[in-house]
């Protein structure tokens, strides 16, 4: 019935599936939403739509697809008998109404007129002076202001108008084209789990319980041990600002994959090289600073380091002294990336950049011999690949 | 119409026709509704209300991260069995006596109809929804150690709320309904207000309500304060008497508005709130 819609909304990325299709057919066919645009409207959102940053994406395509629909409900409530319209017409007039329509020669002559501009009536219409639909002037019609008119296709309880909900777009904010792939992300961030037994003994150790029985003469002898949890540690460093700012979606989107995935995860800043100094917080980078050599010394060799940057610079910035757009460096920034990947032996480098560029671009090409050729893409695979590496022991 | 159930809002709970459709759509098919919002807007509450609304019992399965899907259906205590069994007890013969039932299984087997809430599912480790899959969609499982099947005798309204904290995966998402509670409009804000509050004062809400929504468009607020705080928020407010001239007030001195700890739960938050409050004051 409404596979148009479906295929729509498919074609503008929100991927219904058959199973969703069914569930509002259904829903439809339970009357769940019962000759009310509105309720309509609402039972598709909450079966087609599963992500709030997709819901402006469906007001969009539904106001598109079902823009006709206020005139076929014009047109069905025209089709009803007259006296019920009477019955109406008399609810809703006021005095002075009932004696417009004797100005327009009484009620009879007032629905024979209706009648007549029915038949001539092709099509919607809207906002004319004529002919019979919303908004206009006519005497006929809804959401008009003919003060001789009659209210045909309002509903009594005057709600806000059905349309104008989805085409408020109230989700609009919620919709920035996110790319849907934490989830991917964390499942790939997975591969770095290392389990290991601390807390509470909570799970029953077999092994230890057998051993334990049988030096015990065959009576029980059960062995508690604490269950298994997640220990890699990572710290993670992100370049941030001037020639990242092309890909803070994709790094923000990895760096919160990261922070629910991780139980012990640091996050520093740095702009193009790392350099003597680290910051926690972009907004306060000027004034609170950790210096590097303090990160080292306080993460020990068993966390894996990720480094998250572009690595696209002036040679200069990584090779010299003094080569850093924002400050004098004392020492390259090779210096102190050679400390670094002395401290943390297991480090790879992820670029968000296109692999092809990375050979044309000279500072690239540079840290990725600093980095022993551990630079990885910010794909899936490059990150499966560069995750892999970490686990490696070295 | 059948004689079906329907949810609407009550004197306690405001629902937007919106959630009113969802919930009752959920009724009516008999799946899951999927509940997303920013904290404090009333999803857990929700499903205390429906299952009041209806007359239903309510069985609330709070997840933590530590949660395994299979707790839910149930639990064997092989352990308790293992030290039975040394000790010669009778119960040991029977395997029963050692599967604690879940909340999954207590839904099902429940007389009546029940409300299951599924709290916070997004708590739990990535793989949980898929877990409970078949569960959810034959609202049947089967119980390995004593060979049965437990089957819904009616199926229960399952209720699931997610902080967003971890992406749901598309075959869970797909057998779900998905309501997202918006933050309210001012309208409806006053609605929810008076269904707290009865006797509140008109004038005291206003003011307290265009505080509220001005604090909320602070940018770079890290907690945003939701309609539970605005509630606890007002209760306090009529508690202490404050009086309307305060919260109006256009001291220099008093930037904040009173008891502000009930609406800003982070240091970082009030110090920044104070920062452009004070800016605003030596704006005008």
């Amino acid at each position: 019935m409404f596979a148009g819609f479906v295929n729509a909304l498919r074609n503008e990325g929100v991927k219904v599936s058959l199973l969703e299709y069914l569930t509002l057919l259904n829903g439809l066919k339970a009357q769940v939403a019962l000759y009310d645009v509105e309720d309509f409207y609402f039972l598709a959102r909450a079966s087609l739509v599963k992500d709030e940053r997709l819901i402006d994406r469906f007001d969009r395509v539904f106001a598109l697809y079902f823009r006709g629909l206020q005139a076929v409900h014009g047109a069905i409530l025209a089709d009803i008998p007259e006296d019920w319209l009477k019955q109406l017409s008399e609810r809703f007039l006021t005095e002075e109404e009932r004696a417009a329509i004797q100005r327009l020669g009484g009620f009879e002559t007032l629905m024979e007129t209706l009648r007549q501009r029915l038949m001539e009536q092709q099509g919607r219409h809207e906002g004319g002076s004529k002919w019979i639909g919303t908004a206009g002037t006519s005497p006929f019609g809804a959401y008009g202001d003919n003060p001789e008119g009659v209210r045909i296709g309002q509903a009594s309880s005057r709600r806000r108008s059905a349309v104008k909900v989805w085409d408020k777009r109230e989700f609009r904010d919620l919709d920035g084209e996110v790319e849907l792939g934490t989830r991917a992300l964390k499942l790939a961030l997975r591969r770095l789990r290392r389990w290991a037994r601390e807390g509470e003994a909570s799970e029953l150790d077999l092994g230890g319980t057998i051993r334990a029985t049988a030096a015990n003469g065959g009576c029980l002898d059960l062995q508690m041990r604490p269950e298994r949890h997640n220990k890699v540690k990572v710290l993670l460093l992100l370049d941030i600002g001037g020639s990242m700012d092309d890909y803070i979606a994709e790094s923000a989107q990895l760096f919160s994959a990261a922070r629910a995935e991780f139980k012990h995860l640091e996050t520093f800043y740095f702009h193009n090289c790392p350099y003597e100094s680290l910051w926690r917080n972009n907004r306060r980078r000027h004034d609170q600073t950790t210096p590097t050599l303090e990160v080292m010394n306080t993460y020990g060799p068993d966390w894996k380091l990720i480094v998250v940057g572009d690595a696209s610079m002036s040679p200069y910035e990584i090779t010299e002294p003094g080569g850093s757009v924002e400050h004098w460096n004392q020492e390259a920034g090779a210096v102190w990336m050679a400390r670094l990947l002395k401290r943390f032996r297991h480090a790879i480098w992820i670029n968000p950049r296109d692999p092809r560029a990375w050979e044309a671009t000279t500072s690239a090409r540079l840290m990725r011999q600093i980095m022993e050729g551990r630079m990885y893409p910010l794909t899936l695979d490059g990150l499966e690949a560069g995750l892999k590496e970490l686990q490696r022991g070295r | 119409m059948t004689d079906r159930l329907r949810f609407a809002s009550t004197d306690r709970y405001i629902a937007t026709r919106d959630l009113e459709v969802a919930v009752n759509a959920a009724i009516a098919l008999e799946r899951p509704l999927l509940v997303k919002g920013e904290p404090g807007t009333g999803k857990t509450v929700l499903a205390e209300e429906v299952a009041r609304a209806l007359g239903l019992p309510l069985i609330p399965w709070h997840i933590k991260s530590t949660t395994k899907a299979a707790q839910g259906l149930y639990e064997y205590d092989a352990v308790a069995r293992l030290r039975d069994g040394q000790l010669g007890d009778e119960k040991v013969h029977d395997i029963a006596n050692y599967i604690k039932r879940g909340k999954l299984w207590d839904a099902f087997v429940a007389d009546t109809q029940v409300v299951l809430l599924i709290d916070e599912i997004d708590k739990a480790d990535i793989e949980f929804p898929n877990d409970l899959l078949q569960e959810l969609d034959r609202m049947e499982f089967f119980v390995y150690e004593t060979k049965e099947i437990v089957k819904a005798r009616r199926r229960p309204i399952v209720i699931i709320t997610s902080n967003n904290e971890k992406e749901l995966p598309d075959a869970f998402l797909r057998r779900c309904f998905f309501h997202y509670i918006r933050f309210p409009d001012k309208e409806t804000m006053e609605r929810i207000v008076a269904a707290h509050h009865p006797n509140i004062k008109q004038e005291l809400v206003r003011e307290a309500l265009h505080l509220f929504y001005d604090m909320r468009e602070v940018p770079g607020l890290k907690k945003k304060p939701a309609t539970s705080e605005l509630l606890d928020w007002l209760k306090l407010l009529m508690i202490e008497d404050i009086p309307l001239e305060i919260l109006r007030a256009k001291d220099p001195k008093v930037v904040i508005p009173p008891l502000h700890g009930a609406l800003l739960k982070n240091e970082q938050d009030v110090h920044l709130f104070e920062r452009v409050a004070f800016l605003a004051r030596r704006g005008q």
